[in-house]
């Protein structure tokens, strides 16, 4: 259910006489809004949680494994793609920055923190969201409006389960990885831009990555890659599995929509959680 | 004493906004029997149908099971509940990223702890017998719309349940085929007890695999009873739901639906004197489930369609007019013919079945089958005389006391 509607059992005011206080007909959309937004979250983080525990299950194994190949795999290539350049990009900006102050010797490190730190686990995510969270969602949707999750719940198939758990699963197992694999590729699209075509110091681009990254810093990309993955699967997964309850659209049309709703959404939770759980790193 | 509904929907009421599509709906579910709700399009066959299975629920009123309400059972007797239910979508809701072998084993690889053989022997045998074999690892995309309804009817069949709920199974197929699909459910049911609800508009032809109709009609229940109590039935509904639904002619056979019959049957009969007689043909297709079971639902329907045409138009030429009974019996009323007339008719009827109405329906036979396949069939005939103020119904019964073989299809004249 999309947060700016009203649920189906929201009560409404009887109709009055008296006209209400201007107060209360400006902060009402508000409180209204307030509520329908607690609303969503709490069923969202429900719908999480019964995922989540739906994974452990031996049945889930092979849905895992297929999940990770569409998530995971088939998003390699262009993961590989927007890493290199990303860290082409870098390398190129920081050697002209640095070039300035006489620091070329710490490019590697400049250049291997952004990417493990910040733009690995956002763009990655970012990307993820675009290839298989809109697909994720897409799916969903139509298996909703074409009532084939109604049919898994006749044959007594635990839609969850059956439905978000793997993609849950393989999400959190495919983010850091895919994540590892950008920063690795874009440190080398760094090296490339910066060493090869710019002439910085080869040794000492090696060099000041190995002596400034540190295990925190790796782990700190992991945890915000974790947290990516928890909130770009639920909120596409989510998007899809209610696409019925729009009240702005019906059957397809309500499957686009959920569609753009879930790449928006994603994107927009992934930057401020990025935040969030950067202030707490640092 | 009266019997203990299975299922009891008391008072139910539904509405979707400010729409209400149930209003105080009630009615009886009995086990072992095919109900069928029939009713316009629109006017909540499917609602009523979801309640039962807890896709939707009531507004009011309660939906009883074996008496206790099953919106007060624990968890455990609701997976009791819903693990005794099939469900057949009217759009047959199959997983399209999934071949129809995977469609049809998904309830068993999801909800039982059957091995893989075992799943594999139960899902093939359902497959076998909704003759699906061939494109068993197709996707739902590339077959038919008839396949893929027969796949939603594995599907539904394949976990055995106690209960299963067809929403319109036959929709958009043709006669041979919903008669098949009809067939198979009757078959089906037979075999393993099961109770079956129907959604269908099939009238006459759903008419002869149900025990009960129920008629939904304007939000409410208007009729609960059997096929031959709704001739009876005196409500608007009935000529309206009659009319638009029922056709003059039965799809398959082309012979008169049983109420046109019986609107021609009392014509006729009104202008004779009560001393006249008429004379009754009754026709059985003996071992048509066995045929529709071991072979092909779709052989079993073309021959009785074969039949049926060599009915009317042997019958038909000499004033004779003929209806399908049930769902393997024909009935003919000659109306000018007493019993040793009747007797001469017949005998022309079988010989000349014999020489040329057997190769007929045995080309009929063919044509739906395997070539390494073979089964035997027998037609038989019986009859009696009628006066017309003697009851149609025992004059029929006679009829059928009387039924004796006069035709049987042999597997070995094919070769």
């Amino acid at each position: 259910m999309a947060v700016d509607q009203l649920p189906d059992n929201e009560p409404t005011a009887a109709p009055s006489k008296e006209r209400p206080p201007l107060l209360a007909i400006i902060l009402n959309p508000f409180g209204r809004y307030g509520i329908q937004l607690n609303n969503t979250l709490g069923a969202m983080a429900i719908f999480l949680v019964r995922a989540f525990i739906g994974i452990f299950h031996y049945k889930q194994i092979p849905e895992i494994i297929n999940q990770i190949y569409f998530i995971g795999a088939r998003s390699a290539s262009i993961v590989a793609l927007v890493g290199f350049f990303t860290g082409m990009v870098l390398g190129l900006q920081l050697y002209y920055v640095m070039n300035k102050f006489g620091a070329v010797g710490f490019l590697g490190t400049a250049v291997a923190l952004s990417l493990i730190r910040e733009l690995g686990p956002v763009l990655t995510a970012i990307m993820i969201t675009a290839r298989a969270g809109s697909a994720m969602t897409a799916e969903i949707g139509i298996q909703r409006i074409s009532e084939q999750i109604d049919a898994l719940y006749t044959m007594r198939v635990d839609a969850l389960g059956y439905l978000i758990s793997p993609r849950i699963a393989a999400g959190l197992i495919s983010f850091p990885i895919l994540t590892a694999f950008f920063d690795l590729v874009g440190i080398l699209g760094g090296y490339l831009s910066g060493v090869i075509l710019m002439g910085a110091n080869a040794g000492a681009y090696t060099y000041r990555i190995d002596a400034s990254v540190e295990w925190l810093d790796v782990r700190g990309g992991f945890i915000k890659s974790i947290v990516f993955a928890v909130l770009v699967i639920t909120i596409c997964c989510f998007q899809g599995y209610f696409t019925h309850m729009r009240r702005d659209s019906y059957g397809s049309k309500s499957v686009s929509l959920s569609t753009t709703s879930a790449v928006v959404l994603s994107c927009v939770m992934i930057l401020i959680s990025d935040y969030v759980v950067t202030s707490f790193l640092l | 004493m009266e019997r203990q509904p299975l299922i009891e929907f008391h008072n139910v009421i539904k509405s979707f906004g400010e729409r209400t599509i149930l209003n105080g709906v009630s009615f009886k579910i009995y086990e072992g029997e095919v109900t069928t709700i029939i009713g316009l399009s629109g006017t909540g066959k499917s609602v009523t149908l979801k309640h039962i299975i807890g896709l939707l629920k009531p507004d009011s009123g309660e939906i009883l099971y074996q008496g206790k309400p099953i919106n007060r059972m624990s968890r455990q007797e609701w997976n009791g509940y819903i693990g005794r239910i099939s469900y057949m979508f009217q759009n047959n809701a199959l997983f399209d990223s999934m071949t129809v072998f995977e469609n049809v084993a998904l309830p068993l690889k999801r909800t039982t702890k059957l091995n893989r053989k075992e799943i594999e022997k139960k899902v093939m045998t359902r497959i076998e017998q909704a003759e699906l074999t061939e494109v068993a690892h197709k996707y739902p995309s590339e077959i038919s719309g008839g396949m893929q309804k027969r796949t939603a009817l594995a599907r539904a069949l394949v976990t055995d349940p106690q209960i299963v709920l067809f929403d319109e199974p036959t929709t958009g197929q043709d006669p041979i085929r919903k008669n098949a699909i009809l067939g198979m459910i009757a078959v089906n049911k037979k075999k393993f007890g099961f109770t079956a609800i129907l959604i269908s508009h099939e009238i006459p032809d759903v008419f002869f695999i149900s025990n009960r109709i129920l008629a939904l009609y304007d939000k409410k229940i208007v009729f609960e009873g059997t096929a031959e109590e709704m001739e009876n039935l005196d409500h608007p509904f009935r000529d309206e739901i009659i009319q638009s639904l029922a056709s003059l002619q039965e799809d398959i056979t082309g012979l008169y639906s049983s109420r046109h019959f019986k609107i021609r049957y009392q014509t006729e009969l009104s202008k004779r004197g009560a001393d006249e007689s008429y004379a009754v043909l009754v026709f059985g297709f003996d071992n048509m489930d066995e045929v529709g079971e071991s072979i092909s639902h779709d052989a079993a329907q073309q021959t009785l369609r074969s039949l049926g045409n060599y009915i009317r138009k042997h019958f038909g030429a000499v004033g004779g007019f003929s209806t399908r009974q049930s769902i393997n019996e024909f009935a003919t009323i000659l109306p000018f013919s007493d019993l040793e007339e009747a007797r001469r008719i017949l005998e022309r009827f079988t010989a000349d079945f014999q020489e040329h109405g057997m190769q007929e329906l045995g080309e009929a036979f063919r044509k739906e089958i395997p070539s390494n396949q073979c089964f035997d069939f027998v037609v038989s005939v019986g009859m009696a005389q009628g006066k017309p103020q003697v009851e149609i119904e025992s004059v029929m019964e006679f009829a059928r006391f009387d039924k004796k073989p006069i035709a049987t299809f042999r597997c070995d004249t094919r070769r």
